[in-house]
């Protein structure tokens, strides 16, 4: 279990912007009508993109919209970790794929570019515009290390590499999410041996078939 | 030719993503041709089809799909059927329902549709983990595709109305859990639900639902269209089947591919993933199913099928495919002890067994980890995983509990050696040995 608090500092009030209100409508408009709690982890997202972390007002605010006691709000945002309780980076935050895969292939060697850049983990960076955090498995286990930034995954990062994309992102720029070892995605790097029949793309597969099992039997 | 499976067999033909992954080039690629005709088959047909392709669930547990599906009430009767698909994947190594979303996304949507016809529903939830902003940027906008083809929606051309809603979650590896996952669905913390009632009895909204993982569900509009024995044609009886294999760790290319279940282990690294990194005499050991399986040391790998019951013989488990690879350089009581940090981290805290034991088990390790430990630890920590394993709602405990037997059970030899390392006064750096090696 991660134990989580709210921040000590808080904000006075909390207010929804015209975007976060409108794509929060079109959540709760997925469930049920009498499910509108269903919308709670998505709405709390978008909270998160408008202000950056998730602030106490900000919590009544969505337990009023959702028609739900407060408490199970809180529930909420401190059991699931992607939820920033206290105010991060605001030009990046950094999260570092730490578990064995990535461990194995030099998740620790990135580490230690961020902290020799950012500073400790977890702590907002003394100018505020980083914050690096070790976290689980991101699931781009084929593509490691590597870690999110900000919503995007950057991949098969080097040590060289990831101190790149942090003095990128400190001069303002926007570097690019994806692999860092000139792959598309998870294919064999320089070794496609798969999926070359042209066949398969020549829409050969898309003219009318006939079913196979569907004579009856007897 | 590399491998086994010919190109002309395989299902994500969009895998790496170096084709269209809209509608049009899904189209072109046989998705949605002929859907209309296996809805006019009727349900039970498709069941039966699903069943005879032996397919079993894709998600790690290898229970059978079409059975699973046949558990869904024969008739809805004053609550709605649902079908959630569970694409919340964080187990450790595996990285393919990722490739499916956002490269092949309109398979997983036609799979939805099939599935949901075949149990009744007319709602399907997609339930993808909260990191995976891209992949559910793609999946949303093939949706919206889908729906403006009118392949989906009401009064769509396949004759059943059917709504597909994209949720996510926010970074809790136990919402893969299935209960858990409905629950955090429902708008709760994912803590997994006692069973029974199961799911198709009681599950979304207390509503009859079936979960099922992102490939099994992507996989069936191609088995029904190539039929259900060409699907049972790969792989050893109980075991059939094409399968993604997410590869990670110390091969020379990690990489997902699509081979045949049962495909030898030597065989899938060395075709696809360009060998162990240093060559096959380096290998040390393997986790051949995410984290929560067992590892097995390399001699055992040698003609080692990549299947359900292969693996199960071995004490470990296919899970989800995905395969660790680990060479002679690896610290393996260190990599077992950031395991046991994940399983710490993700313990959802319900059952005390898994909220204590967890913890409890990664401080061990740790020490073990330096040669700290005192000998008579090793099994102290052996008989700690027991009275965790087994002891929880769900196998988040037991999940917890396998690496740490796989590692003692074949290579007890390293952690004692590093114990008495340490208490002669030489205690274990990391690394140490590669640099005098070079």
């Amino acid at each position: 279990m991660s134990v989580r608090r709210l921040a000590k500092d808080q904000p006075k009030g909390f207010a929804f912007s015209k975007e976060t209100m409108k794509t929060a409508q079109w959540w709760i408009a997925k469930y049920p009508p009498e499910r509108k709690q269903s919308a709670v982890i998505p709405i709390l997202w978008l909270v998160q993109k408008q202000e950056g972390w998730v602030c106490e007002p900000a919590i009544r605010a969505i337990a009023a919209l959702l028609e739900m006691p407060v408490i199970r709000v809180l529930e909420v945002v401190t059991f699931y970790t992607m939820f920033m309780l206290e105010p991060v980076g605001k030009t990046a935050l950094i999260q570092v794929c730490g578990t064995t895969p990535c461990m194995l292939r030099g998740a620790g060697d990135l580490m230690a570019v961020c902290k020799d850049k950012i500073g400790p983990r977890d702590k907002l960076s003394a100018d505020g515009k980083f914050t690096w955090q070790e976290v689980e498995c991101l699931g781009a286990c084929c593509n490691a290390p590597m870690a999110q930034i900000n919503d995007y995954y950057y991949e098969d990062l080097t040590p060289f590499e990831m101190g790149r994309i942090i003095d990128d992102f400190a001069a303002g720029k926007k570097p690019k999410p994806g692999s860092y070892d000139g792959r598309k995605s998870s294919e064999p790097k320089d070794a496609v041996h798969t999926l070359n029949d042209p066949s398969l793309y020549d829409g050969s597969k898309a003219k009318n078939l006939k079913l196979p099992n569907t004579e009856p039997v007897g | 030719m590399v491998g086994i499976l010919q190109d002309k067999d395989r299902i994500f033909t969009n895998l790496y993503g170096l084709h269209d992954w809209g509608l049009e080039g899904a189209k072109t690629r046989g998705c949605w041709n002929g859907t209309r005709d296996m809805l006019k088959m009727g349900g039970p047909w498709i069941i039966d089809q699903m069943k005879n392709s032996g397919l079993r669930g894709r998600g790690g547990a290898g229970f059978g799909t079409g059975l699973k599906w046949s558990f869904m009430p024969k008739e809805v009767k004053d609550r709605p059927h649902y079908l959630v698909v569970n694409a919340d994947e964080s187990e450790p190594g595996t990285c393919k329902d990722r490739e499916i979303m956002r490269h092949d996304p309109h398979l997983l949507i036609e799979g939805c549709l099939i599935a949901s016809f075949a149990m009744q529903a007319h709602v399907c939830y997609i339930y993808i983990r909260g990191e995976y902003v891209r992949e559910r940027e793609v999946l949303e906008e093939a949706i919206k595709q889908a729906y403006e083809a009118k392949l989906i929606g009401k009064n769509n051309i396949h004759g059943w109305d059917f709504d597909c809603y994209v949720h996510h979650g926010a970074g809790a590896y136990i919402c893969g859990e299935e209960t858990a996952l409905l629950e955090s669905l429902e708008g709760k913390k994912g803590q997994p639900r006692l069973k029974p009632p199961f799911p198709a009895g009681a599950g979304v909204y207390g509503c009859p639902t079936t979960v099922n993982n992102v490939e099994s569900i992507a996989v069936a509009g191609t088995i029904l269209r190539r039929g259900a024995q060409w699907f049972a044609g790969f792989g050893r009886p109980n075991n059939t089947g094409t399968k993604l294999f997410c590869v990670s760790g110390h091969v020379n290319l990690p990489c997902n591919v699509e081979e045949t279940m049962s495909i030898p282990f030597r065989q899938l690294i060395e075709d696809h993933c360009g060998g162990i990194r240093g060559g096959w005499g380096n290998l040390k050991a393997v986790i051949p199913g995410g984290s929560s399986v067992p590892m097995i040391p390399a001699e055992q790998c040698e003609d080692l099928p990549m299947d359900f019951d292969a693996l199960r013989e071995l004490k470990s488990g296919l899970g989800t495919a995905a395969v660790i690879v680990m060479d002679k350089s690896t610290d393996l009581v260190r990599a077992i002890a950031r395991l046991s940090y994940f399983y710490k981290h993700e313990s959802c805290g319900q059952c005390t067994p898994c909220r204590e034991g967890t913890g409890w088990m990664w401080r061990v390790m740790e020490r073990m980890a330096t040669g700290e430990a005192e000998m008579r630890e090793i099994d102290l920590l052996l008989d700690v995983t027991t009275q965790v394993e087994g002891h929880t709602i769900c196998a988040l405990g037991d999940a917890a509990a396998w690496p740490i037997q796989g590692l003692f059970r074949h290579f007890r030899h390293e952690v004692e050696d590093r114990i008495t390392s340490y208490r002669a006064g030489k205690p274990h750096v990391q690394g140490a040995t590669l640099i005098a090696a070079e």
